[in-house]
C-alpha cells in the first residue's frame, strides 16, 4: 500500500466514525430501553441541518453542536409522543420519522447549501500535536470526538455500574414485570428516546460542521442506518459498538485512499467495501446465537400498555 | 386477640362494565396467614394491587396498624411494609439474581453487600440461591425464591403471595409452607391466594371467600371441608369428572428417542423422549413449568420438525411433517398460551375456528373460505362447550381466560381427532369450566381418540389420567399407572426438590 501513511489514516478513521458513533451509542441507549426507533437517519439529518444554521447565524460551532443536539432530540420527541402515549407501530413511526427528517431538512437547508461553517478548533496546543505518531492520534481531534468516546465509556459504565442503567435494562428486558414493580415504564423510555435523539442529532452536527463541512440535501447518505446495523450486531454493547463505527470509519477513510491512489480495483467495490466489512465482521463478533440473544433486551419494539 | 395490622372497609373499585370489588371488607392480624379465596374475576388481583399500590380504590379505606393506608404506588406500599410475590411478571430473565432482588427494593445497598445479605436471608429461611446466577437460567421453584427473598429482605408486616404454589412440586411446597410458618411465627402476616384448598386447609388460620367481587363467606379453613369452601367459591356444587373404565386399544402415536434443541436461549432441550400411546386412553405429563412442556408441545404439533422416525402416527412417520399434514393425519394441538399461540387475539372466534378446522371441516374449496362455514362451525364450538360470548364475531381478546379456553379446546375436541396433545387445560380457569374441560378430555378418550394432557395441575392429572409420566429438564420418566400414585412419588418423579433444604437443617423425606 505504496503512499498510505497510517497515522494519517487512524487520524481520518476517527473523524470519519464520529457522527456513526454517536448515533450507534445513543440508539442502543434506546434499543436497551425496549424501544426500536428506526428514525435514527432522519434524526441525524435533522441534527445536521439545526446544527449548521445555527452555527452559521451564530458563528459558533459549540452553538451549533448544541442546536443539533436539540433538533435530534426534538424530532424524537414526535416518535416518544406517537409510539409511548399512543402506542403506534414503531417500526411504521421510525421509518415515518426518516422520512419526515430527510423532507424537513432539505426545506429548512434550502438557503444554506454552498456555505462554509465556522471553523471547530482542535482542543489541544499545537505542541502536543506535533509529538510524532502519538500527538496526532491522542491530541490531533476536536471536543466531540473525545466527548464521543467519553460517551460510550459513560454508557457503559451507566448500564452496567448504576441502579438507573439497571432499571433502564429492566424496562427493556420486560416492561411489565417493571410495571408491576412500581417503575414509570413510559417516563423512562421517553427519556431514552430523547437522549437517542440528542445523540443522532450531535452525530449529525458534527458531520455538517466538521466532517463535509458544508450543507447538502440528504448528506447522512445512510449513516444512520449503518449506526442502527451496528447496535445490533454489536449485540447492544458499547465498547463493541465503538469497535464497529471505527472499523465502518476506517475502511471508509482506506478506500478513499486507495481510490486516490488509484488502485486497480473497481469504485464501485471500494465504495461498497466498508458497509460490507463492517457487517461482515460484526456477523462474526455476534455468531455466538445465544449469547447475543442474551443480551438483546427482551421487549424490544414491543408495545407498552398498562393495565391496572 | 390482638389488634388487626390491615383492616379494609367498603373497598371498592369499578371498571367501566363490570364492579371488580364492591363493598369488600376484612382484616388480617399479625402474623395470621389469611387466605384470600374465589374463581377466576372473583376480584382477588384487583383487590390485592390495591392493597400493594397498584390500583387506586373508588370508594372505601385501608388502615395499616392504626393508621390510613392509601398507598399511591407500589413504592409507597412497600415504604409502609407491604411486599408481594407475584404469580409471573416480575422477574426478568436477562438480569442476575442480586439484580433482579435490587429492583424490588426502594434503597438497595452496594451490589457486595446485597449479595451478602441475599446469602445470609436464604441461610435463615432455607431458601438456598446464588445472587449471580442469571434468572433465565433458574427453575421455577428457584425463581420464586427470589421474589421471596426480595420481599423479605425488606422487613415486611404484610406478605401477599399470589398463588405461590401452582409451579411448584409437592416437596418444594412444603418447604415453603415450613418458610411460610416460620416468617408468621414471626409476626408477619400472611395473605395468600390459591385455588389450592387442601393447601389453605393445612396453612392458612382464616380465610376470605370472594364471588364477584363481593364478600360471601368467612371460614377457618381448618374447621371446614375443601368441598364446602368450593361451594362457598362457585355457589353450587360441583359433580368430579366421570367415565366409565375402557380398555386400551391398539398404539396410535409412537415417540422414540426424540431430541431436539430449544428455539430459545431459556429454552430447555428435549433428550431422547420415548412413549407409547394408545387409542382410548389418557397420557398424562406432569412437571414443573420450564421443564421442556412447550418444545414436547412444539415437537408434537409439528411446529418444530424432528427426524422423520421419532414421532410416527399410526404407524406413519410424521416427525418431519408441519402441523397441517399432522392435523389432516388427526394429530391436534391445544397449546398453553391462550393468546397469541392457540389463538388469534385480534381475530374472530370464527377467524380463530377456521385456522385450525379448515383442513378437517373442509372450510375452504380452491384456496376460497367458505365463511359461512366456518360461522356455523364456531357457533357449533360455543353451543357445545357453552362459551359465554355474545357470538362468534366477538374478538378471542375480548373472551375471558376460561371462556377463550373452553372454545380452544372445543375448537380442537369438534374436529374428531384421533390424537390430542393439550398443554395446562385448565391452567387460570375456574373450577367449574376446568371440570367441564377434563370432562371433555374424558369423553373423547372414551369413544378411542388418545390424549395427552400436559399440566403442572398433579391433582388434575390424578383425576383423569390413564397413565402418569413426569418431564424434568427436558427427560421423560417411565410411565406409571396414575391410580393409586402418591403425591409423594410424584414429586420424586418430578424431580424432587431442587436441592432444597429446609430451614432447620433437615432433609425433604426422601424413601430409600
Amino acid at each position: 500500500m505504496m503512499g498510505i501513511d497510517p497515522v494519517t489514516l487512524i487520524v481520518a478513521l476517527i473523524g470519519a466514525s464520529t457522527p456513526i458513533l454517536l448515533a450507534a451509542i445513543g440508539e442502543l441507549v434506546v434499543e436497551k430501553s425496549g424501544v426500536l426507533n428506526l428514525g435514527v437517519e432522519g434524526m441525524m439529518i435533522v441534527g445536521a441541518v439545526s446544527g449548521f444554521i445555527i452555527a452559521i447565524n451564530t458563528g459558533s460551532p459549540w452553538l451549533g453542536f448544541a442546536a443539533g443536539a436539540v433538533g435530534g432530540a426534538g424530532l424524537s420527541l414526535i416518535f416518544a409522543l406517537l409510539t409511548q402515549y399512543l402506542l403506534s407501530n414503531q417500526v411504521a413511526t421510525g421509518l415515518a420519522l426518516t422520512l419526515f427528517g430527510l423532507g424537513l431538512s432539505s426545506l429548512m437547508g434550502e438557503a444554506y447549501t454552498g456555505i462554509n461553517p465556522p471553523l471547530t478548533p482542535d482542543l489541544f496546543p499545537q505542541a502536543l500535536r506535533d509529538i510524532p505518531v502519538a500527538g496526532p492520534i491522542l491530541f490531533g481531534h476536536d471536543l466531540v470526538i473525545y466527548l464521543s468516546v467519553l460517551l460510550v465509556a459513560g454508557v457503559w459504565y451507566a448500564l452496567r455500574h448504576t441502579r438507573m442503567g439497571l432499571i433502564l435494562r429492566a424496562v427493556g428486558e420486560s416492561h411489565d414485570a417493571a410495571h408491576a414493580l412500581g417503575y414509570k415504564v413510559i417516563r423512562i423510555r421517553i427519556c431514552a428516546i430523547l437522549f437517542g435523539g440528542a445523540c443522532a442529532g450531535l452525530g449529525g452536527a458534527y458531520l455538517s460542521l466538521v466532517r463535509v463541512p458544508s450543507w447538502t440535501e440528504g448528506m447522512t447518505a445512510g449513516a444512520g442506518w449503518i449506526a442502527l446495523a451496528i447496535v445490533v450486531f454489536a449485540s447492544w454493547k458499547p465498547w463493541r459498538a465503538l469497535i464497529g463505527a471505527y472499523l465502518f470509519g476506517g475502511i471508509a477513510a482506506l478506500q478513499l485512499r486507495l481510490q486516490a491512489a488509484e488502485i486497480n480495483i473497481p469504485v464501485m467495490f471500494l465504495d461498497m467495501s466498508p458497509y460490507l466489512v463492517t457487517i461482515i465482521v460484526l456477523v462474526i463478533i455476534s455468531s455466538d446465537r445465544g449469547r447475543a440473544a442474551l443480551n438483546a433486551p427482551a421487549a424490544l419494539g414491543k408495545v407498552f400498555h398498562a393495565s391496572g | 386477640m390482638t389488634a388487626p395490622l390491615l383492616e379494609i372497609a367498603g373497598l371498592t373499585k369499578a371498571y367501566p362494565g363490570v364492579v371488580a370489588n364492591d363493598a369488600v371488607s376484612f382484616a388480617i392480624r399479625p402474623g395470621e396467614v389469611h387466605a384470600l379465596l374465589g374463581e377466576n374475576g372473583a376480584g382477588k388481583s384487583t383487590l390485592v394491587k390495591m392493597i400493594y399500590g397498584l390500583v387506586r380504590p373508588d370508594a372505601g379505606s385501608m388502615t395499616l396498624e392504626g393508621r390510613a393506608f392509601t398507598p399511591a404506588e407500589p413504592r409507597a406500599a412497600r415504604a409502609a411494609g407491604v411486599a408481594m410475590v407475584f404469580q409471573h411478571f416480575s422477574l426478568f430473565e436477562a438480569l442476575n439474581v442480586a439484580e433482579n432482588v435490587a429492583l424490588g427494593m426502594e434503597d438497595p445497598p452496594r451490589p457486595r453487600d446485597l449479595a451478602q445479605q441475599i446469602r445470609e436471608v436464604s441461610e435463615t429461611y432455607g431458601l438456598p440461591l446464588d445472587p449471580d446466577r442469571l434468572v433465565g437460567d433458574l427453575s421455577a421453584g428457584e425463581r420464586q425464591r427470589v421474589e421471596i427473598i426480595r420481599c423479605l429482605l425488606q422487613d415486611p408486616k404484610l406478605l401477599i403471595m399470589d398463588e405461590p404454589t401452582s409451579v411448584l412440586t409437592p416437596q418444594e411446597v412444603e418447604i415453603l409452607f415450613h418458610t411460610l410458618r416460620k416468617l408468621s411465627a414471626e409476626g408477619t402476616a400472611i395473605l395468600y391466594i390459591s385455588h389450592k384448598l387442601e393447601e389453605i386447609r393445612a396453612l392458612c388460620d382464616a380465610a376470605t371467600i370472594l364471588r364477584l367481587g363481593k364478600v360471601v363467606a368467612e371460614c377457618t379453613p381448618r374447621e371446614v371441608s375443601a368441598a364446602h369452601m368450593a361451594e362457598l367459591m362457585v355457589g353450587k356444587s360441583l359433580a368430579a369428572p366421570a367415565r366409565a373404565a375402557t380398555p386400551p386399544g391398539a398404539v396410535l402415536l409412537k415417540v422414540t428417542g426424540l431430541s431436539l434443541e430449544p428455539a430459545t436461549p431459556f429454552g430447555t432441550p428435549l433428550r431422547h423422549i420415548g412413549m407409547e400411546l394408545r387409542a382410548g386412553e389418557i397420557l398424562g405429563i406432569g412437571g414443573v413449568a420450564g421443564n421442556g412442556q412447550d418444545e414436547l408441545l412444539a415437537a408434537l404439533s409439528g411446529e418444530a420438525r424432528t427426524s422423520p422416525g421419532a414421532i410416527a402416527l399410526a404407524g406413519a412417520q410424521i416427525g418431519a411433517l408441519g402441523p397441517n399434514e399432522r392435523r389432516r393425519l388427526g394429530l391436534l394441538c391445544a397449546p398453553e398460551e391462550r393468546l397469541g399461540h392457540a389463538a388469534a387475539p385480534d381475530m374472530s372466534l370464527t377467524e380463530n375456528a377456521l385456522l385450525t378446522a379448515r383442513l378437517r371441516q373442509g372450510l375452504d374449496r380452491h384456496g376460497f373460505l367458505n365463511w359461512n362455514g366456518a360461522q356455523a362451525y364456531a357457533e357449533q364450538v360455543i353451543a357445545k362447550f357453552d362459551v359465554r360470548t355474545p357470538g362468534a364475531h366477538v374478538a378471542a381478546r375480548a373472551l375471558s381466560g376460561g371462556n377463550l379456553q373452553k372454545f380452544v379446546i372445543g375448537r380442537e375436541i369438534m374436529q374428531a381427532p384421533r390424537v390430542l396433545v393439550v398443554n395446562q387445560p385448565t391452567w387460570g380457569v375456574d373450577a367449574s369450566a376446568a371440570a367441564d374441560i377434563r370432562q371433555a378430555l374424558l369423553d373423547l378418550a372414551q369413544n378411542g381418540a388418545a390424549v395427552i394432557c400436559i399440566s403442572q395441575d398433579l391433582d388434575e392429572l390424578l383425576e383423569i389420567s390413564d397413565r402418569f409420566c413426569a418431564l424434568n429438564e427436558g427427560r421423560l420418566s417411565a410411565p406409571r399407572p396414575a391410580r393409586g400414585l402418591s403425591m409423594e412419588e410424584i414429586g420424586l418423579m418430578l424431580g424432587g426438590a431442587h436441592d432444597m433444604h429446609e430451614a432447620d437443617g433437615e432433609m425433604p423425606h426422601v424413601p430409600a
